[in-house]
């Protein structure tokens, strides 16, 4: 129920907007927007055209899929990157975890989730089958899985593994000292590089 | 290992309690109500990080109050150690070892052994199978933190591959690759549990039955069976043969979340044979069965309440299970009754230390 009495209504819909992000009341967002109306005209146009930019003009890499300002995003298209290593993650934000660790030279594929009937996603709503298509066609010697360590997780690894399994490639998974259930993002830098150059065959990474 | 001492703040009817434990029997007087039965739970909390009764937290806080907390100092090995537990309205519950505050409860769990001896065991023989099963994994994972791990990744594992059979009928699709993923889950899981529950059962039936001769002192033969799926067929067999009927039903039909575990009294199940005072004396034979288990893998006496135990039982089986008691195997015991007649009689069986306590609305005074 929306009891506030706002002086204005485009003030009002400035609230409503902010609040509609995750973690904003409205309170906050109030807070936030009479911030903004203290600011010089110049800086909150910048503030709003730097988000209008984001929507309109963000790629997604056609190769890897991770955000991107190109086409081919500045991995991809790098020319000293280790073009048969290939690093499998859920999302964009695990990307910039590896890259921060500074321990990994190959590509990535993100792929945009993980199998979970629960919520509603299957294979088919992940980059699975272009990511089957890499291995085939370019040269990729080396997969690394690097799924959250949860039951969806492992479970989209496994299923991964599987389709590729006959293929020349050597699949390997992060050998892990963090405990089961945590995701990626909670682990620290140097825990994650070490666990990417300690990598593990993924056969034996299971009891399967 | 026992509780030497405990206070307590708001829980349930418990305002302000502090009580100085016996190392080995402590006697609760009270009637019905006066909060016997609270302080049994209070005790119960600081082993298990939760309520025998309740699973919401939030209800044991006192009516009209914030929060609750519960001390105890504990010897355990001839050691020192200060257990808390303090829960406020609408927040976390904080969980303390000696003034460290614990992560993750379970790695509490199995530091304080305890077994509790209810009327409400009663739903053991009642309710469905789940409170059997319910039973088992408590007491394995009292002891085994794996088979905890192995219980939640199967349980979300059946759950997701229940979501995938009425995906595939939803929209009309089928892919047995994708089911057969998740498959691999429920067996990678489902045979280690599998394996330890059978374990259990089989090293716990002999002394079950020792224990229920030697209370009931009767002819009749009792028998404890675990019923599995897996015992047949190898649970990928199991998987394959029954996946149509999974596809129809949209549910896992098969594998260890349907196991059973039977009681049976001169072969028929006691349930429907037994009479009240066989039926109790089978829950509480289970019970101490139970006790003898985990006092033999954790090394130590666990904390046994008898919580209004007297109740249905003849005089004759009380007699048996006070002299139970008494024996070397057992420490510390806490027990409850609405008045001294029971109690007198165990205390001349029982020399050792003792003390008697009066509990009426809320408060707890040693009076012996
Ligand atoms: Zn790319």
């Amino acid at each position: 129920m929306n009891t506030e009495k706002y002086p204005s209504a485009l003030l009002e819909n400035a609230v409503n907007e902010f609040s509609k992000l995750p973690g904003i009341g409205r309170k906050s967002a109030l807070r936030l927007v009479l911030h903004l109306l203290r600011q010089e005209k110049e800086t909150v146009t910048a503030f709003g055209q730097s988000l209008i930019n984001l929507r309109n003009e963000i790629k997604t890499c056609r190769i890897c899929h991770n955000i991107s300002d190109t086409e081919i995003c500045k991995i991809c298209a790098s020319p000293v990157r280790n073009r048969s290593l290939l690093c499998i993650v859920e999302n964009i934000r695990d990307v910039m975890l590896f890259e921060n660790t500074h321990q990994f030279n190959g590509l990535y594929h993100v792929l945009g989730g993980v199998i979970s009937p629960m919520d509603g996603i299957g294979p088919n709503d992940l980059e699975i089958t272009s990511l089957i298509e890499r291995c085939t066609n370019d040269n990729i010697s080396e997969l690394i899985l690097a799924l959250p360590a949860t039951m969806e997780g492992d479970t989209t690894s496994f299923y991964i593994y599987r389709k590729i399994k006959d293929k020349p490639v050597k699949v390997t998974t992060l050998s892990r000292g963090v405990a089961i259930g945590d995701d990626l993002e909670y682990t620290d830098e140097i825990t994650l590089g070490r666990s990417l150059v300690n990598r593990i065959p993924y056969e034996n990474s299971t009891g399967k | 290992m026992y509780i030497d001492e405990i206070s307590i703040l708001n829980f349930k009817n418990l305002k302000d309690v502090q009580v100085s434990f016996s190392s080995r029997l402590n006697c609760f007087i009270g009637n019905n109500g006066a909060g016997k039965t609270n302080l049994m739970d209070a005790v119960y909390y600081l082993s298990f990080c939760k309520s025998f009764f309740n699973a919401s937290d939030q209800i044991n806080i006192m009516h009209n109050e914030e929060f609750f907390i519960i001390n105890g100092i504990y010897n355990r090995f001839n050691s020192k150690e200060a257990v808390s537990c303090a829960l406020q309205k609408g927040q976390k519950k904080l969980f303390k070892r000696n003034s460290k505050i614990y992560n993750k409860l379970a790695d509490h769990i199995g530091l304080l052994p305890l077994v509790m001896i209810s009327p409400s065991d009663v739903n053991l023989l009642l309710g469905g199978s789940a409170e059997r099963r319910k039973f088992m994994d408590g007491v394995i994972s009292q002891y085994d933190p794996n088979y905890l791990d192995d219980l939640i990744h199967y349980n979300r594992a059946v759950f997701q591959r229940n979501n995938l059979l009425r995906q595939f009928t939803s929209e009309n699709y089928f892919d047995q690759e994708l089911l057969s993923v998740w498959d691999s889950r429920l067996i990678e899981h489902g045979n280690r549990i599998h394996l330890k529950r059978s374990r259990f059962v089989k090293d716990i039936i002999p002394v079950f039955q020792k224990y229920y001769s030697f209370i009931s002192m009767e002819n009749e033969r009792v028998g404890l069976a675990h019923q599995s799926d897996l015992y047949n067929s190898s649970f990928e067999l199991l998987l394959n043969d029954n996946v149509n009927r999974d596809r129809a039903l949209q549910y896992t039909t098969t594998g260890i979340h349907k196991d059973e575990l039977l009681f049976n009294i001169d072969e028929y199940p006691i349930k429907k044979l037994g009479s009240q005072g066989q039926k109790k004396t089978y829950l509480v034979a289970l019970k101490m069965a139970q006790f003898n288990f985990i006092a033999e893998i954790s090394g130590m006496k666990p904390i046994l309440l008898l919580d209004d135990i007297f109740d249905k039982l003849d005089r004759n089986r009380v007699e048996q299970i006070i002299k139970l008691v008494s024996g070397d195997q057992f420490g510390q015991i806490f027990i409850t009754d609405t008045n001294r007649s029971h109690l007198d009689g165990i205390l001349k069986e029982m020399a050792s230390d003792f003390r008697i306590f009066n509990v009426t609305s809320g408060s707890i005074q040693q009076i012996q």
